[in-house]
């Protein structure tokens, strides 16, 4: 077993070690692109076997422990892995997808300056990502957890020359080392709880296995435990976009878009929902902040939905609705059903991963229609480019100033430039379509049974007699219908209507090459399925079956799983249930109906919009400004911070310290008229500054 | 009668080898003027103190009637202090000779502090506490100054002097009442005789008064006014050894003195207020100024201030864990600011503009020189405090200790300034790696040839913190046993 768990973590880091020093110090290296994606590749594809033969092996939850990595009094960590039902569920999703993904960037990457760079960090960021998912205790998920935040950062940078580009890594390294340091205290706080116990001998080191433990569990009753869940629930609003520190990930759709695929959708925007369904039996302790869980996730479902509608940029829409995903699954959380959280996780996975795969594919080969009409002088050239597909702000500020004869300047990844789009695409307007209707909610399709099962979920806990229960239910079924519309929408403009690039006569944009087909086919598919692997009760026991994540995850008969569930006393007779499954089905299919036919995207384009507009009414306005969260955060910490640090701590280093010591030395200069002639000003103020330290110090040793 | 001698001489064994060492490297530069030989035997010198050290470091005994500690806890100061020593020789030979100083007397000199600040983290009494500290601190004065045609050197070491004197004032007095209210100047016997004279207000006010002197030789806010000066003005690899040797044996002489030479209530008393109350003013400070900095030499001062501030936190928690946790503290950080400074030494054109170091000045820097730009990623890294490197491991355990000892808003308060850290390391990296090269004024541009010693001594660092990050464990294991219960170390 310590091998096989040697398989799936080594590969990505030697890798990424080897491509990554082989590049930087042998520029020859770095054109055999085939051969740095190939390894890279292999590096995933690897742990992805290994994960499947013990996936479908699985007996028995066991943990392999290398080496004792933290041993310091009562504390000692070990670099243990865990391989549960959880943990392998994960695994198969990082390197399954992971691997989908690497492919595609071969073909997308294409004659990039930075192709060698990008694939060291892709593999660096599965290895980290694995890191998270098996770690079997608190410190070795930190570990991952930072290591992840890391590789987003690079990524989110990769294309550095742009200053936007590196302010959006720079947003998302900080406002996620915000989350991470709430993390830690929440540690430092259960291993204090945990040592401080009676009787406790020992050492702990932070291990899911004791920590979940009954006995160790009843420790946390009270208000350290509240506090220790809501720290742990700040951690994971900071990797998992959510309120109030989700305002990086629209920004880090900077980043190439496989990497918006992989980290931002897929994998590690997950990782928040993972650690709450690690600890699931530690949080459904603590009701408070299981109900602060569920809010914030349904706030921030609805306040992202609305957002995403009112997005032109086609990566925007996918990362609005990213968040407003994610915040489904905090609500499914929040409600106590963590085994459809990480279902959602699975599904969102899927088709989320196949719409990010599938802009990239729309956003590349406009891009080449972008060249080639600035080769025949349609469109004035611009010279931010590195000769790759890359988000092109710095073009449509340069548009903005020289309007063209058409309706708006051009953009890769404005909706507004593309239109009919399916005629050229054909592969990626069919997998796009699909994983569009799966995240609509139309039935079969995945996104169906996953987003079914929150809101019955949240019914349930309705109905079991907790009002907020229905307050999220009602937030999510709005939220329902307004993906339905904003994800139409966004295939109709793409993909359906009349071409509205300049010059469409001429240029033609043409499908991508099979390296990103193939994984597009691969994902649509998975969109399409994924959803029997966690069927609704009632639709189960109608097929005579069972919902297999419910067993796997949850347990069922003598298995018992690795999360644990909110009990209900009361729950809805089949007949409710089955209305529900039916109501979900009609909001998405009223939601898809009216961006179709109702608002005609389609054959409308972007005049669509006003009837939105016209229908949302006030709320249209804040929703376009994306209510606001970044000038809210720009007013209320950073020019704080930045000019208090300029205008005022340096200062106050300079004038208020020293100016209160300058007033003490000037009283000393005046008592000692004689030194005053044989002293530099400067040193006898930083004498000073010691002086009050004394006094400080002496202060405090004798008068407290 | 005289038994003692030769046994007690060989526990200070590794002192003596580095003075020796001093002395001849003075002779053979006497005679055989900058000779390049001499960093070779300063090197061999420090080298086999640290492998002598080495062997002792299970081995806690106490020479010279308690005078000096010798093993244990001294001896794993001592090799941070060794280590940060060698670390510096090797990277002052290219960096000398490149901007044009070559003299032969800087390795005497370090070897001379070097001597000084193991003294001063074996120091068993007041005395040699005292004698430690001055040798160092006399040194450190000099070395500031090297650079003897430059005016801001000379500036820079005056204002260090000066404002060295003036603490060292308050450090004798203190040292001077400790003595009047115990009646001894051997730590383990001040309990004892605070117990019989009873004088406890004259005792806590030597505390306080000696503990002014510590903060200031570790720049402490707020005692810290003089370090972004000397830091600037000093040649940058002797800015590495002083920011770190110098405070990790000023800060193990402090560990020593809290942990065998005052009583526990005191400790976990007084003490731990002041230090929890500068601690916190420290990290918060010392961040938020660096942020300000432009200049990349004083935003490491700045963060140098910030770091003491973290280890303050472990010493404030007054336990085993928190004592070893900031004894480990020390070794990552000695090892990560000897390699920043390194980088930066390395990247120095001449001694006029290109000591300046303005941060824009190492834009792309990173393609340029990929083993600069690589180690300097390591260490700026482990400076945010971010796993697996070794400044993680040590910023979570000097945090633990804190939370344990019940000082929970001090590791809140250490957390967040630690954010803010982040913003000005990367700054840092981003520049170095994603800027373009035309942002760096011409004379940076130009194409050196990286010293051999330098990449080895800059990836040595560089691995050795991503060792300690992701296997400290006998590291730290071995640093915490020194004060399990705030044992003292068995004698005679």
């Amino acid at each position: 077993m310590e091998t096989l768990v040697r398989l799936i973590l080594l590969p990505p880091l030697l890798v990424a070690a080897f491509n990554g020093m082989m590049g930087l110090f042998m520029p020859s290296w770095r054109k055999n692109e085939w051969l740095i994606g190939g390894l890279a590749l292999a590096a995933v594809a690897l742990p992805f076997a290994v994960t499947c033969s013990l996936f479908f092996g699985f007996e028995e939850a066991e943990t392999v422990r290398y080496f004792t990595w933290l041993a310091a009094g009562d504390l000692s960590v070990d670099f243990a892995y865990q391989l549960d039902e959880l943990s392998l569920l994960m695994t198969m999703i990082v390197t399954g997808v992971g691997s989908l993904i690497h492919l595609y960037s071969i073909g997308y990457m294409h004659g990039d300056d930075g192709f060698w760079r990008f694939f060291p960090y892709l593999n660096l960021f599965i290895f980290a990502m694995l890191n998270l998912v098996l770690a079997a205790n608190l410190p070795v998920l930190f570990l991952g957890w930072e290591g992840v935040g890391l590789c987003s950062y690079l990524l989110i940078g990769f294309w550095y020359t742009e200053l936007k580009n590196s302010e959006a890594a720079n947003k998302a390294f900080i406002v996620n080392r915000i989350g991470d340091f709430a993390f830690l205290l929440a540690m430092f706080m259960i291993f204090k709880t945990v040592t401080d116990a009676p009787g406790f001998t020992g050492t702990f080191g932070l291990d899911f296995a004791t920590l979940l433990a009954p006995e160790t569990l009843a420790l946390f009753e009270g208000s350290t435990g509240l506090w220790i869940a809501l720290l742990l629930f700040i951690g994971a609003t900071g990797k998992s976009a959510q309120i109030p520190l989700f305002v990086w990930l629209p920004d880090a759709m900077a980043g190439p878009t496989p990497v918006s695929a992989l980290i931002h959708a897929a994998t590690m925007v997950t990782s928040g929902l993972y650690l709450l369904a690690r600890l699931s039996a530690f949080v459904l302790l603590q009701p408070t902040a299981m109900a602060v869980i569920a809010i914030v996730g349904a706030l921030t479902a609805i306040m992202a939905a609305t957002v995403a509608i009112t997005q032109n940029d086609i990566k925007k829409v996918l990362a609005y609705s990213t968040v407003s995903q994610l915040g489904y699954m905090f609500l499914a959380a929040g409600v106590g059903a963590f085994f459809v959280a990480i279902f959602h996780v699975m599904t969102h996975a899927f088709f989320k991963a196949c719409l990010f795969l599938g802009s990239g594919s729309v956003i590349h080969s406009m891009h080449h229609v972008e060249h080639e009409l600035e080769h025949k002088g349609l469109i004035p050239s611009h010279h931010g480019g590195h000769g790759t597909p890359h988000d092109s702000e710095a073009t449509q500020n340069t548009l903005r100033h020289n309007p063209l004869p058409y309706d708006g300047p051009f953009d890769a990844q404005d909706m507004r430039t593309m239109g009919g789009l399916r005629k050229y695409m054909p592969s990626t307007a069919i997998t796009f379509l699909i994983s569009t209707l799966a995240i609509a909610g139309i039935p079969p399709l995945s996104g169906f049974f996953s987003k079914d099962e929150i809101l019955y979920k949240a019914f349930e806990y309705g109905y079991d007699g907790h009002a907020l229960g229905y307050v999220v239910w009602i937030i999510g079924l709005v939220t329902a219908v307004l993906t339905a519309i904003y994800m139409t929408r966004a295939y109709l403009l793409t993909f359906e209507g009349k071409p509205r690039w300049p010059g469409f006569m001429d240029v033609k944009p043409h499908e991508s090459p099979w390296t990103m087909t193939v994984p597009l086919w691969v994902l649509a598919g998975l969109a399409v399925i994924g959803g029997f692997f966690g069927l609704a009760p009632v639709v189960a026991e109608a097929l005579g079956t069972h919902s297999w994540i419910h067993e796997w995850l949850v347990g069922h008969g003598d298995h018992v799983g690795p999360v644990a569930e909110l009990g209900h006393e009361v729950v809805p007779s089949h007949a409710v249930e089955w209305g529900l499954l039916g109501l979900g089905a009609l909001l998405a299919l009223i939601g898809v109906g009216a961006a179709w036919f109702g608002f005609r995207f389609g054959e409308r384009g972007p005049e669509a919009d006003r009837s939105v507009r016209k229908l949302m009414g006030v709320f249209y306005g804040p929703a376009s400004k994306k209510w606001g969260w970044d000038e809210a955060y720009d007013a209320a910490v950073v020019k704080p911070i930045v000019e208090g640090s300029r205008k005022g701590l340096a200062p106050f280093d300079k004038g208020i310290v020293d100016g209160a010591v300058t007033g003490l030395a000037r009283s000393v200069r005046g008592l000692a008229g004689v030194l005053r002639g044989a002293q530099t000003g400067v040193v006898q103020t930083y004498a000073a500054a010691v002086v009050l330290g004394v006094v400080i110090v002496v202060a405090l040793m004798l008068f407290v | 009668m005289y038994d003692f001698l030769l046994a007690d001489t060989a526990r200070v064994l590794p002192i003596l080898v580095v003075a020796a060492v001093g002395i001849a490297v003075i002779l053979l530069d006497a005679f055989r003027n900058d000779s390049p030989s001499i960093p070779w035997l300063a090197g061999a010198g420090l080298v086999a103190a640290f492998v002598l050290e080495g062997f002792k470091l299970y081995d806690p005994q106490v020479a010279f009637f308690g005078q000096v500690y010798s093993g244990g806890a001294a001896a794993f100061a001592n090799m941070v202090v060794l280590l940060g020593a060698l670390g510096s020789v090797v990277l002052s030979v290219p960096y000398l000779k490149r901007i044009g100083h070559n003299y032969g007397e800087v390795h005497a000199l370090i070897l001379f502090a070097t001597v000084g600040m193991m003294t001063l983290a074996s120091a068993g009494s007041l005395i040699t506490l005292f004698v430690g500290l001055e040798t160092m601190s006399v040194c450190l004065y000099v070395l500031t100054g090297l650079v003897r045609e430059e005016k801001g050197a000379n500036e820079s070491a005056l204002k260090y002097f000066l404002l060295g004197a003036f603490s060292t004032g308050f450090f004798l007095y203190g040292i001077a009442l400790l003595y009047g209210a115990t009646g001894t100047m051997l730590f383990s016997e001040m309990v004892e005789g605070l117990a019989v004279t009873e004088r406890t207000g004259i005792f806590v006010g030597g505390v306080a008064l000696l503990l002014i002197g510590f903060l200031f030789k570790v720049s402490a806010v707020p005692f810290h006014m003089w370090t972004p000066d000397v830091y600037q003005g000093a040649p940058t690899t002797l800015t590495g050894f002083m920011s770190t040797a110098s405070k990790a044996a000023a800060f193990a002489a402090l560990v020593v003195v809290l942990a065998r030479a005052l009583p526990v209530d005191l400790v976990a008393g007084e003490v731990q207020i002041t230090l929890s109350v500068v601690a916190a003013v420290t990290m918060v400070v010392g961040n938020v100024i660096a942020l300000a900095q432009t200049n990349v030499k004083r935003m490491l001062a700045y963060s140098s201030i910030a770091h003491a501030g973290y280890i303050l936190a472990g010493l404030a928690a007054g336990t085993g864990e928190g004592y070893g946790g900031a004894l480990f503290y020390l070794l990552a950080y000695t090892v990560m600011n000897v390699g920043a400074f390194g980088v930066l030494a390395a990247l120095e054109w001449d001694k006029e503009q290109g000591a300046i170091q303005d941060i824009e000045s190492l834009a792309g820097s990173g393609y340029r020189q990929p083993i600069l730009g690589v180690t300097m990623g390591v260490f700026l890294f482990a400076l945010t405090g971010f796993p697996p490197l070794a400044g993680f491991i040590g910023k979570y355990l000097v945090f633990a200790a804190a939370v344990d000892a019940g000082l929970t808003w001090l590791a809140v308060v250490g957390v967040l300034a630690s954010v803010v850290s982040a913003y000005y390391y990367l700054r840092i990296l981003v520049v170095m790696w994603m800027k373009p090269e035309t942002d760096a004024p011409e004379a940076a541009r130009q194409p050196f040839a990286l010293a051999t010693s330098t990449t080895v001594v800059l990836s040595l660092c560089a691995l050795l913190l991503l060792i300690l990050g992701v296997m400290p464990g006998g590291v730290i294991e071995a640093a915490q046993s020194y004060f399990d219960a705030g044992a003292i170390v068995a004698g005679r």
